[in-house]
């Protein structure tokens, strides 16, 4: 059937979204504004005006240039506002079956936080896991100072987007000097029968000199077209320690947006790892906000992309305050048409003296059509600086592949292995064992292209180990 | 075992070998002597087949096979060990698992199942003990942050683990001291046997004070100049490459 095309924003499309979006806001202010404050109110009506005037992202604004949403735009989507539970079997869905990864889990079913009944062993020291939708009822406080305080509405239209519809996601609250002992994984799943337009909302609030771990899981559990457009908001009070991972884990026809706005207070401490597995189109936006004296952000990723999939790291590190440090490095493997970009924009204002901020890209390139975008940003006001910056793009070594031949190693593994060492600096990074060793056999699958969509939690594949020669260390033994 | 006849090899139209001819049989050492750039890493590396050259003229025969014909890796399982003159490095991959792929795709071209975990690591440590190499230098990435002495001691490490029929140490005394040097010697006397070679490429004569030769050949502009025994190696010595040049001149 032939439909007309729309222009919407500069991107044509057979649906308006845009205007269907905005009626939806207009037909659901009533139930969606129920429980906001005042000040939660306005802010939901002043950032429902900035996406009515920006839109979405299209390819003619600088920081979209290479990533085009028109396409995976392009669906009748249906807009849940309720959570829905039917025909889900999540005993199906959640069994676990890696040995020793025990992990306080909380999942999300099409952007919303389903009740499972779990509690956190810590829950009776004040520790929080609960759904947004709870929190603007019971945790009023933290809602008031923290929610939309570190996620610009005004410069992001698909955060604008997610503002308005605010409703349901994660909320997690550490309190003060306490240690969170259990991992917390977020999976957040995508199942529905038609194509589906969700949008989620997390909040996590550290405490002073509290830590957690975080793993925040996507996956999509059926084949159906999924855009999700999720904001999370991190704030990390002064001395407080974050390890946080995302794994992405998506079907090929599901568009991914990821944006992570974390507040470092003096002292803090963040590690941040997105592991980017498969996924249609992938976009995750890092900001990271170095606001007091001291404080530290380790920011990784790596990509394994191939066939159509479009990988896009964007990554703003503003140091606002002396004495901060950052490190970035995210390393990507593209083959077959895949496309990728990185951007990386630290921002080093006037009065952050002694800043001490790294940023490196390294990608390599599997077929020729594959494609990757990289940009460092510097932008420096302050002078005494140091700051780094590379970017790579390359080939398989030419000298290495021999090396591995020459013992006997076929090419086709000879490649395997080289992409496995080139990915393994960052998998190296991950500093709970039994993730680690996870993530490595989940690396080492997707190598050898037997991982494509797991039907469930990438951490939670059913999908039948296969001893290949260079999987077993023997180091191990 | 090996034989090499007229064999030409240019790269990027640029002539490095201009007619090799070698005759290697069982059981010998052969040492390949002479100054920098006259083709010996060439010559190694186009017996393990590095693909980047070309061959215009002549033929390798190995146990009868024609190598030019074969890939790489089916060079390595017929039997070719290349020791590096400079190691690549592999993060993330341990010398072990290394070790393991290498041996066990080596056993499927044979025709033979993987080789069991019990036997591997029992094969590891006799070789490990052989060739006096740490426990902790088998468990680290291949060649990541090693020293220039462990970079070596590990390819007579792969060269032992793999056990091959013909040997090709290139430059493996470059950039080692005196004890790292004995211990690599030691490893290949260790490692001689009546149906195995050797083929030694080195620039001095100090290696060969340790793996003692049957034959010594020197390479200059691309040509085996002149062959003779261990003693061709002391004259080199004494005299210099100069006195080779000169000859030619």
């Amino acid at each position: 059937m032939e439909m007309k095309g729309i222009i919407m924003d500069g991107i044509s499309t057979s649906f308006n979204i845009k205007d269907t979006l905005l009626k939806l806001f207009d037909d659901n202010i009533g139930s969606l504004s129920e429980k906001d404050t005042p000040e939660i109110a306005e802010m939901r009506r002043k950032a429902i005006a900035v996406f009515a005037r920006q839109g979405f992202p299209h390819t003619k604004l600088e920081k979209w240039r290479n990533t085009d949403l028109s396409k995976v735009l392009n669906h009748d989507f249906s807009f849940p506002m309720e959570p829905q539970t039917q025909d889900v079997n999540f005993e199906e869905i959640f069994r676990c079956d890696v040995p020793g990864f025990d992990t306080h889990m909380i999942s999300q079913l099409n952007g919303c936080f389903i009740d499972r009944g779990k509690t956190l062993l810590q829950a009776n020291t004040g520790v929080i896991a609960c759904s947004m939708a709870e929190a603007f009822i019971r945790h009023k406080d933290h809602i008031i100072n923290h929610f939309g305080k570190y996620a610009s509405i005004s410069d992001n239209g698909l955060t604008a987007l997610n503002t308005a519809f605010a409703r349901d996601g994660v909320f997690i609250y550490v309190p003060d000097n306490t240690e969170v002992e259990e991992i917390i994984q977020v999976v957040n799943l995508i199942h529905s029968e038609g194509d589906i337009f969700v949008q989620p909302r997390n909040l996590v609030i550290l405490g002073r000199n509290s830590s957690l771990k975080l793993v925040q899981c996507d996956d999509s559990v059926d084949d159906n077209t999924g855009f999700i457009n999720s904001v999370t908001e991190v704030v990390l009070s002064e001395g407080s320690r974050l390890d946080h991972y995302k794994l992405q884990n998506k079907n090929n026809r599901s568009a991914l947006i990821n944006n992570i706005y974390f507040h470092l207070e003096a002292g803090a401490n963040l590690s941040t790892n997105a592991i980017s597995l498969n996924g249609g189109l992938i976009r995750n936006e890092a900001n990271v906000k170095l606001n007091g004296r001291g404080a530290h952000a380790d920011i990784l990723g790596v990509y394994l992309m191939d066939r159509n999939q479009h990988i896009d790291n964007q990554v703003f590190v503003d140091h606002a305050q002396p004495d901060c440090t950052s490190n970035e490095l995210f390393k990507g493997i593209l083959d077959d048409q895949a496309s990728g970009v990185f951007n990386g924009h630290i921002l080093v204002r006037q009065d952050a003296q002694r800043t001490n901020a790294y940023q490196n890209n390294k990608n390599i390139l599997i077929s020729d059509k594959a494609v990757i975008d990289t940009r460092p940003f510097l932008e420096i006001y302050a002078d005494d600086v140091k700051c780094s910056h590379g970017a790579t793009v390359g080939q398989l070594d030419s000298e290495a592949m021999f090396y591995l031949r020459s013992r006997g190693i076929s090419m086709e593994n000879a490649r395997m292995l080289l992409m496995y060492a080139f990915a393994a600096e960052i998998v190296n990074r991950i500093s709970i064992p039994r993730l680690k060793q996870r993530i490595d056999d989940l690396v080492k699958k997707r190598l050898r292209g037997e991982l494509s969509i797991c039907e469930q939690c990438v951490l939670h594949c059913s999908t039948k180990e296969q001893k290949v020669v260079f999987d077993i260390d023997m180091s191990k033994v | 075992m090996l034989s090499i006849k007229n064999l030409r090899v240019s790269i990027s139209g640029k002539e490095i070998l201009r007619g090799i001819n070698l005759e290697v049989k069982p059981g010998e050492v052969h040492a390949i002597m002479g100054p920098n750039g006259t083709g010996k890493s060439t010559l190694a590396s186009v017996i393990s087949g590095r693909d980047i050259y070309d061959i215009t003229e002549g033929e390798i025969i190995f146990k009868g096979k024609n190598l030019l014909e074969m890939s790489i890796e089916d060079r390595a399982s017929e039997g070719i060990f290349l020791g590096f003159q400079y190691p690549v490095e592999i993060p993330g991959v341990s010398i072990t698992n290394f070790m393991r792929t290498a041996i066990n795709e080596q056993r499927k071209y044979h025709g033979l199942d993987p080789m069991p975990a019990s036997e591997f690591l029992a094969k590891m440590e006799e070789k490990k003990q052989m060739l006096e190499i740490q426990a902790k230098l088998a468990n680290r990435s291949v060649n990541e942050g090693f020293s220039g002495g462990e970079k070596k001691k590990n390819e007579i490490f792969q060269m032992a683990m793999l056990d091959p029929d013909l040997a090709i140490l290139d430059e493996t005394d470059s950039g080692l001291d005196i004890d790292a040097l004995k211990i690599v010697a030691n490893g290949v006397n260790k490692l001689r046997k009546p149906d195995n070679s050797f083929l030694v490429i080195t620039h001095y004569q100090r290696l060969l004070d340790y793996i003692v030769p049957d034959i010594v050949h020197v390479l200059f502009d691309g040509r085996i100049v002149r062959s003779g025994g261990k003693e061709l190696a002391v004259e080199l010595e004494e005299k210099g490459y100069e006195w080779i040049k000169a000859e030619m001149d």
